[in-house]
């Protein structure tokens, strides 16, 4: 189907942006579109305006900033996998990124529109969340960052108001070694995950110093599966320890119940994929 | 209305299109470049595949307006005059096809991965069309067909009765 029509606009800077939601309450963001433009042929949305943030130069791109990485929001998918400080600095978010769609998806959508459009089935968030990502707004009071934490609400629902623009997010390096791994789960080619697990791993000698895991679709955002991380910290880095830790990754979830798959079926591949991952990232 | 200008397929276009105007639609309606096929309505079939800046887009899944200023190149600009594109060579060789409704997208994505990957393997290949849907073939020619196209771009010679002129009555 054809999109209903909306006016367009492709402002140079934030600014212009900020200023151009700020003027119209109906006015939506356009980032690469591989959500929004769907949704619009769909008809299950009518803009009055689109904002298109392609000519914004200074949301692209990747910088290092001392203990963190900085992501821009319009960074392409297939531009993050590249990025030598990415893999180096925030590898599990290359690695997620890579298991995103199909190459030319990637080559068009964009990292910050990946988490601003708060799919609770997209890769990235669950990223966000294991990584304690900072996502910085910019609206027409000035800049605030929010924990990913804060950020991700509800189904599609996040903590930027109409008139904000999502500019950069922010990845702590993870200090010391760590290694990582995405375990995503799902039957066809360029689908969703069913389930998804990102983890990251610190290992001391022969035990697991501290882990971070955080799940796609295992609820209405994504979740950080806190009770394994306490039950893997300080335990032998080995398959039975693993493995008893991630029988914890169900807990307090509230996962979809739809044709990719039952409740307790989700809840069951979340166990089998956190043992999966964290082993997989624990090099055991 | 807004103005386009675009290069497709080596000749500029502008023109004055409404904002939600699809690039494929664009394509088609407007430049009547119909070689690209328009297939679902959910940004998954991958049967409008073109290169936009160098990089395969879906454009049933960019506006027009978005590719002000680019060069698009469609399934149509990739023969060089009568002389088909190896990817399109092999397809034919391999028999890559049946209905052949998926096969202008699937051959600018195969052209797109061995780009970026001029040796993949069957696996990589397989991946590289990940985004592109065959209802016919079940892929299995289509992989071969990648992958000795792959073999003849890195100069290993072509395969034994590949065709090199599109015979009559095809466009190139
Ligand atoms: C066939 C297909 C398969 C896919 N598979 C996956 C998958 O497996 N995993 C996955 O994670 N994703 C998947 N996606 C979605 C993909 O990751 C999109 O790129 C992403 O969801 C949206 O990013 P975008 O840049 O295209 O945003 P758009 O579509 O342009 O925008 C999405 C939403 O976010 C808002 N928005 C965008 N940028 C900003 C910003 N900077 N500030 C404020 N609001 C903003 C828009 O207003 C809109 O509401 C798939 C998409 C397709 C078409
Ligand atoms: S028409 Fe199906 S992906 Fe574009
Ligand atoms: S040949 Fe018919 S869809 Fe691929």
């Amino acid at each position: 189907m054809i999109p209903a029509e909306f006016d367009y606009l492709a402002p140079d800077t934030v600014a212009d942006a900020v200023a151009a939601l700020a003027a119209d309450e109906d006015a939506k963001v356009l980032a690469g579109g591989q959500s929004l433009i769907p949704v619009l042929r769909l008809r299950l949305s009518y803009p009055t305006q689109l904002v298109d943030l392609r000519k914004v130069q200074e949301l692209r791109g990747v910088r290092d900033d001392g203990d963190a990485l900085v992501i821009g929001a319009m960074t392409r998918h297939s531009d993050v996998v590249a990025d030598p400080l990415v893999q180096q600095h925030a590898a599990l978010v290359a690695a997620a990124t890579a298991t995103v769609a199909d190459p030319a998806v990637r080559h068009r959508g964009t990292f910050g529109g990946a988490l601003a459009h708060a799919d609770p089935a997209g890769d990235l968030a669950a990223v966000a969340l294991a990584l304690d990502a900072e996502l910085v707004a910019e609206g027409p009071g000035g800049r605030r960052s929010i924990a990913a934490a804060d950020f991700f609400q509800d189904y599609l629902q996040t903590a930027l108001s109409p008139d904000e623009l999502l500019v950069e997010v922010r990845i702590p390096k993870l200090e010391g070694t760590w290694s990582v791994h995405y375990e995503k789960f799902n039957r066809v080619a360029q689908a969703w995950a069913i389930v998804g697990v990102a983890t990251a791993v610190r290992r001391e000698g022969g035990s697991i110093a501290e882990a971070r895991v955080g799940l796609t679709n295992m609820g209405s955002t994504p979740v950080r599966a806190t009770a394994v991380e306490a039950a893997l910290r300080g335990v032998p880095a080995e398959a039975g320890a693993i493995a008893e830790a991630a029988q914890h990754a169900a807990e307090g979830t509230t996962p979809p119940d739809d044709l990719g798959g039952k409740a307790d079926y989700r809840q069951h591949l979340a166990r089998v994929l956190t043992r999966r991952a964290v082993a997989t990232a624990a090099g055991v | 209305m807004a103005r386009v200008r675009m290069r497709v397929d080596g000749v500029v276009y502008e023109d004055e299109v409404s904002p939600r105007t699809l690039l494929t639609h664009h394509l088609r309606d407007g430049l009547g470049r119909v070689g690209t096929p328009i297939g679902c309505d959910t940004s998954n079939c991958g049967s409008c595949t073109v290169s936009m800046d160098g990089d395969s887009v879906k454009s049933c899944s960019v506006l027009a307006v978005q590719a002000d200023g680019a060069e698009i190149t469609t399934i149509q600009g990739l023969a060089d005059g009568p002389e088909w594109h190896p990817v399109q060579k092999a397809f034919r060789e391999h028999h890559g096809l049946q209905c052949g409704y998926c096969t202008p997208g699937m051959v600018m994505a195969a052209v797109d991965l061995l780009k970026r990957n001029p040796s993949p393997t069957e696996d990589e290949v397989r991946h590289g069309i990940e985004g592109n849907l065959c209802r016919c073939t079940g892929y299995q020619n289509i992989v071969k067909a990648v992958l000795s196209a792959a073999s003849e771009l890195r100069g290993e010679g072509a395969h034994p009765g590949a065709f090199s002129t599109p015979p009559a009555g095809v466009p190139a």
